[in-house]
């Protein structure tokens, strides 16, 4: 592996993405994507006693399923990456506290997905690894009692604010493709810190599309690739505003993504018929949507680069009672199917 | 479209971007949700003069009749539903103060019933005591000495 310009790492022998699985709650069961996931859940509590355990179960039950799926002893895999949006990554270490892999538990906010796939397919390519296992997962009720209010409280959510996926989304990367055809992760492109200044916890979208606008522009520079190169450039999870601001603002930089870009926040709900507002977001949102809808476009071959761009909102509920800006940070990979 | 870039041109363009919440049409279901709940208080308390109880008990009847259907409803996970209908028209009249309560209780049961419902019931409702309380005692304190 070298860097490429600015910040861009090209991966020399581009790891594959052997298997991926996804688990999602009853609400993004009835949304559009449905048939793409592995499970879909009845309830939120999945039959434990808490939000907190109901999430765990989740991103654990994933990541046995993606093992399985993928017919990789659990003994080869080499390390896994994986974090949520819960204090201190809870639901991650406490899902996969049992799985004997050597973890190491990040936190990018909904950009987690994007980051555990970055420093995978660099273990990988730098020879560290064979097999890298990347999981993240949210839950909308785990995170609405963290960083809002109580579900029960009778209040209203203004048109801005962005719906927490409850789902986890699980890869497998690994340095031979096992004889069968997967896409490869080519590029990654780890983003900066960028803070507009925007204070409203209720509008994500629009403080993270500054980083998404960042990351894709470095990206593009640093490969000297243009936007039409990719069949598919998607951000997760800006939501309905961000999408737009993000759309917006690459057109006064001079590039034109009208075409080829959508947002896992905007694809995973119907907001017309459930009340989502400005779409979906959380660590599960991009990880199921990927896991789910894109990797099986990309094995069909429907779709084959993809620019999968994930962003995070950098804030906890302290630093929003603090009166501080909310700082966005974007990380993407690039995903072609190379034969 | 020009290119955006101070965090002022940019705050300036989210304001923009951004939809506002659809005002008059919360603050009509707000005025007619907020409105009945007070005239369901009322017709208990003319039931509870009828019945022959005085002016203080009929409040004080009223009071505990609403806090325990919001109580029972917000138990239910049915007045989160109002209250996302009639924001501040369930959120202003007294049972949006019971919801405020119990619903955290209900939230954080999964702590325990101290640390969990005991510590963390007023984390919602709090602000509303704290500042209630002050305030009717800074008012009680005028009252006394100038009134």
């Amino acid at each position: 592996m070298r860097k490429i310009g600015k910040q861009t790492i090209a991966l020399d022998n581009a790891p594959y993405i052997v298997e991926t699985s996804s688990i999602v709650g009853p609400k993004e069961a009835e949304g559009p994507l449905a048939k793409y996931f592995d499970q879909c859940l009845e309830d939120e509590f999945w039959g434990e006693k808490t939000w907190e355990k109901a999430e765990s179960k989740i991103i654990k039950e994933n990541v046995n399923s993606v093992v399985a799926k993928s017919g990789i002893p659990s003994s080869n895999i080499d390390y896994c990456f994986a974090g949520d949006l819960l204090n201190q990554c809870i639901s991650s270490s406490f899902g996969l506290r049992e799985t004997n892999i050597p973890f190491f538990g990040i936190f990018g906010a909904c950009s987690t997905f994007v980051e555990g796939m970055s420093l995978g397919s660099l273990f990988i390519d730098g020879g560290a690894a064979s097999n890298v296992l990347c999981a993240t997962s949210s839950h909308f009720c785990s995170a609405e009692k963290q960083f809002r209010f109580p579900l029960e409280l009778g209040n209203q959510r203004p048109p801005s604010s962005q719906w927490t996926v409850t789902g986890s989304g699980a890869a497998i990367l690994s340095n031979t493709n096992y004889g069968k055809s997967c896409p490869q992760i080519t590029y990654t492109t780890p983003g900066k810190i960028v803070d507009m200044g925007v204070k409203d916890a209720n509008n994500m979208g629009a403080a993270m599309a500054p980083a998404a606008l960042d990351t894709l522009i470095t990206h593009l520079q640093d490969t000297g690739r243009k936007p039409s190169f990719y069949d598919a450039i998607i951000t997760g999870d800006l939501g309905y505003i961000g999408k737009d601001i993000l759309t917006e603002l690459a057109e006064t930089k001079g590039y034109n993504i009208k075409n080829n870009y959508n947002d896992c926040g905007v694809l995973i709900f119907d907001k017309d018929t459930q009340d989502t507002h400005s779409g979906g977001s959380g660590c599960g949102c991009i990880g199921s949507v990927f896991s789910g809808y894109f990797y099986q476009m990309l094995k069909e071959h429907k779709i084959n680069r993809l620019l999968l761009i994930a962003t995070g909102a950098l804030m906890n509920s302290t630093s929003s009672q603090q009166g501080e800006s909310i700082p966005g940070i974007a990380h993407a990979v690039a995903i072609e199917n190379l034969e | 479209m020009k290119s955006i870039e101070t965090k002022q041109e940019y705050l300036d363009y989210v304001d923009k971007k951004s939809p506002n919440s659809p005002i008059l049409k919360n603050c009509f279901n707000a005025f007619w949700v907020g409105g009945l709940i007070c005239s369901i208080g009322q017709i208990i308390f003319d039931f509870c003069a009828f019945k022959g109880l005085d002016q203080t008990s009929c409040s004080t009847v009223v009071s505990i009749v609403l806090i325990g259907i919001a109580a029972l409803l917000t138990g239910l996970n049915i007045f989160n539903k109002i209250g996302k209908f009639a924001g501040a028209g369930s959120l202003v009249p007294i049972t949006g103060f019971a919801n405020s309560i119990v619903s955290p209780a209900i939230e954080y049961k999964s702590e325990g019933y101290v640390m969990g419902v005991g510590g963390k019931m007023f984390t919602v409702a709090g602000p509303v005591l704290v500042f209630g309380i002050s305030a009717s005692v800074i008012v009680g304190i005028i009252a006394t000495f100038f009134v």
